[in-house]
């Protein structure tokens, strides 16, 4: 089975996040960076199938020459080769043009399965591996938890609100979006990344019609959220006396103890 | 010319999913702004006594497309129908809910646009005409105003809570339009939805509840939760990542994907505060957050927080509390 997978690297979670001069995005200079969250279990489904079931897993990931670090890491993991579509500003992409590179940058591999993450970490599309499947063809699910890849016709388990499930089964190649929490992804071990230094790593440049379509939707500012609540912080930095303070305005003010 | 706003509405054995009036409330909204008459759209097979029920709102009209092949809910079927429905209506605007459903296809429905969607919005304002979308982006960190460019029509979902059920106008009683709508290959097949094992605590009813995040850091650190929650009579949650890592069963897992609660007080340790865990526990009475990062949108919505160790806040937290019970 050829599994590709698409990784994207993000913020790191604990980066604190600076509005640009322009007000547009955040200031990425001397920004710490991830992997998005669900794609790391992406990949980890991707090489639990290829242990089951023989193949080979592809990593795909967009952007500037720091997503080598994403790529590097999860050819440590153990994928086996990686394409890396070579983007200075990711920016420049609405969800429908950035699916579409990628969809062109994976089409002649032919894999039989694709994988994402179901959404990123940064702009929370949770749109790129749909409209991926649509513009190659391929039926998919979302919010996938499990997979049963052993019979001709995959069956995959969906998520669905409120502690519900369903079970979907579909003819391959397709195209699946993994939930995080899928199973326990695994380090990278002194080998691996040892391994990886001897992996292919392919450059490519973007192509298809979506390269040089117009946006369809623009961010025209960002900003810090503006509070719902006015929450009264106690302790000034002091965690142990904020907790002496709120268990008083426990009793006394809010009068639930 | 393109005129006019689709209100997408979903639906699952026979009921409306409440989220769906939201988006109606939505689409109201815009098209009053905007002066433009809204449409309903549902999709589905024998399920007229649903459009017939939408046609109480207030709404230009309900568009019913019909077909077998949408009995249950697929992405394939779903896109033809929609793709179908939008080219024939030529709206400017398609608002949906951000629910589950509405992500699986709503983004295969858009390309057919070749375009995406504006998605998880949590408000909109409109200025000359011109409408400025609002969505979080970075995991609620930050917000992000869009505007749509190009042809219309333009997708847009609201997220969850974004506007008010209860807001979806009545009308005088709007007509049904119904569409035999054709709907090509269907190539996923659906098995019956499920629960898995019968939830076996039921948080619902908690007057306290002391919720654990990834803050946490280790299975044996929930101890430390355990005893403030024995202290105040309350019962112990958690968020998703907590659950997946069966630190605790998905049974004590407070958002979308888990269970809804309102306690008179939830105290959260150690949680972001992600939009998923939000709708889940955002209508409790007093919220309190302990967390060492001042920039948590948990802090958006709590009454009381300390910025701060929650290793250092809880013992002495507990102790605290103690006292004031004895
Ligand atoms: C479709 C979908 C459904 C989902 N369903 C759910 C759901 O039902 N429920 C749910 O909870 N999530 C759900 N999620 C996941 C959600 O998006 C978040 O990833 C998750 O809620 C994050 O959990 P967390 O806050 O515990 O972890 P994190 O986001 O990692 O936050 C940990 C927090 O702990 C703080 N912290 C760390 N150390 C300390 C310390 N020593 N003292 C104090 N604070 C500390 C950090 O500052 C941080 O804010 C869903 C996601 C998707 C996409």
């Amino acid at each position: 089975m050829k599994i590709i997978v698409m990784m994207k690297q993000v913020a790191n979670k604990d980066a604190i996040l600076r509005v640009n001069k322009a007000s547009t995005w955040i200031e990425e200079a001397d920004l710490s960076w991830e992997v998005n969250e669900s794609d790391g279990y992406a990949l980890e489904e991707s090489l639990r199938l290829k242990e089951k079931h023989g193949g080979e897993v592809i990593v795909c990931s967009m952007g500037p020459q720091r997503v080598k670090g994403v790529i590097k890491d999860a050819l440590a993991r153990g994928a086996d080769r990686a394409i890396h579509v070579v983007v200075d500003d990711l920016n420049q992409f609405s969800p429908y043009a950035s699916a579409s590179v990628l969809a062109e940058a994976v089409r002649n591999e032919q894999p039989d399965l694709i994988m994402t993450g179901l959404q990123s970490d940064d702009y929370g599309y949770a749109q790129t591996g749909v409209i991926m499947a649509e513009i190659l063809g391929l039926p998919h699910a979302t919010i996938v938890i499990e997979i049963d890849a052993s019979a001709e016709k995959l069956r995959v388990k969906r998520e669905l609100e409120s502690g519900w499930y369903q079970w979907y089964t579909m003819p391959r190649p397709a195209l699946l979006t993994i939930q995080s929490g899928i199973s326990q992804i695994r380090y990278a071990t002194l080998k691996g990344i040892m391994a990886a230094k001897k992996k292919e790593i392919k450059e490519i440049m973007p192509s298809g019609e979506a390269a040089t379509l117009q946006p369809h939707q623009r961010i025209e500012r960002i900003y810090l959220p503006e509070k719902q609540k006015q929450t009264q912080f106690l302790g000034n930095g002091d965690a142990k006396a904020g907790a002496v303070a709120l268990a008083e305005k426990l009793r006394n003010e809010a009068r639930v103890i | 010319m393109s005129n006019g706003i689709l209100v997408f509405i979903e639906h699952r054995d026979g009921r409306f999913n409440k989220t769906s009036f939201e988006a109606v409330a939505a689409a109201q909204n815009l098209g009053r702004e905007l002066q433009q008459s809204v449409a309903a759209v549902l999709l589905g097979s024998g399920v007229g006594n649903l459009a017939e029920m939408l046609a109480g709102y207030e709404v230009a009209k309900v568009v019913y497309a019909e077909n077998e092949k949408l009995k249950e809910y697929t992405p394939d079927g779903y896109t033809d129908a929609m793709e179908r429905v939008v080219r024939q209506l030529d709206p400017q605007y398609v608002v949906m809910p951000h629910t589950y459903l509405v992500r699986d296809y709503a983004p295969k429905l858009a390309a057919r646009f070749k375009k995406g969607l504006i998605s998880d919005c949590i408000r909109m304002k409109v200025t000359d005409g011109n409408v400025r979308f609002t969505r979080r982006i970075f995991l609620g960190k930050m917000d992000a105003d869009v505007v749509s460019e190009g042809e219309p029509p333009t997708f847009v979902t609201f997220q969850s809570g974004a506007y008010r059920a209860d807001q979806a106008a009545k009308g005088a009683g709007a007509q049904v339009e119904t569409l035999q709508v054709e709907v090509g290959d269907v190539r996923m097949r659906p098995e019956a939805p499920f629960q898995e094992v019968k939830q076996a605590v039921d948080l619902t009813k908690a007057d306290v509840i002391v919720a654990v995040g990834r803050g946490i850091k280790s299975k044996e650190n929930i101890a430390l939760a355990e005893k403030l929650a024995e202290v105040l009579g309350g019962d112990l949650a958690a968020s998703r990542p907590i659950c997946d890592a069966e630190w605790l069963p998905i049974d004590r897992q407070i958002g979308s994907s888990g269970q809804t609660v309102a306690p008179k007080l939830y105290i959260a340790l150690g949680i972001s505060g992600a939009i998923q865990h939000l709708v889940g526990m955002k209508n409790s009475g007093t919220i309190v957050a302990i967390n060492k990062d001042a920039e948590a949108p948990i802090f958006d919505i709590a009454d009381y927080g300390i910025v701060g160790d929650l290793f250092e806040a809880v013992p002495v937290l507990t102790e605290e509390i103690r006292k004031l019970k004895a």
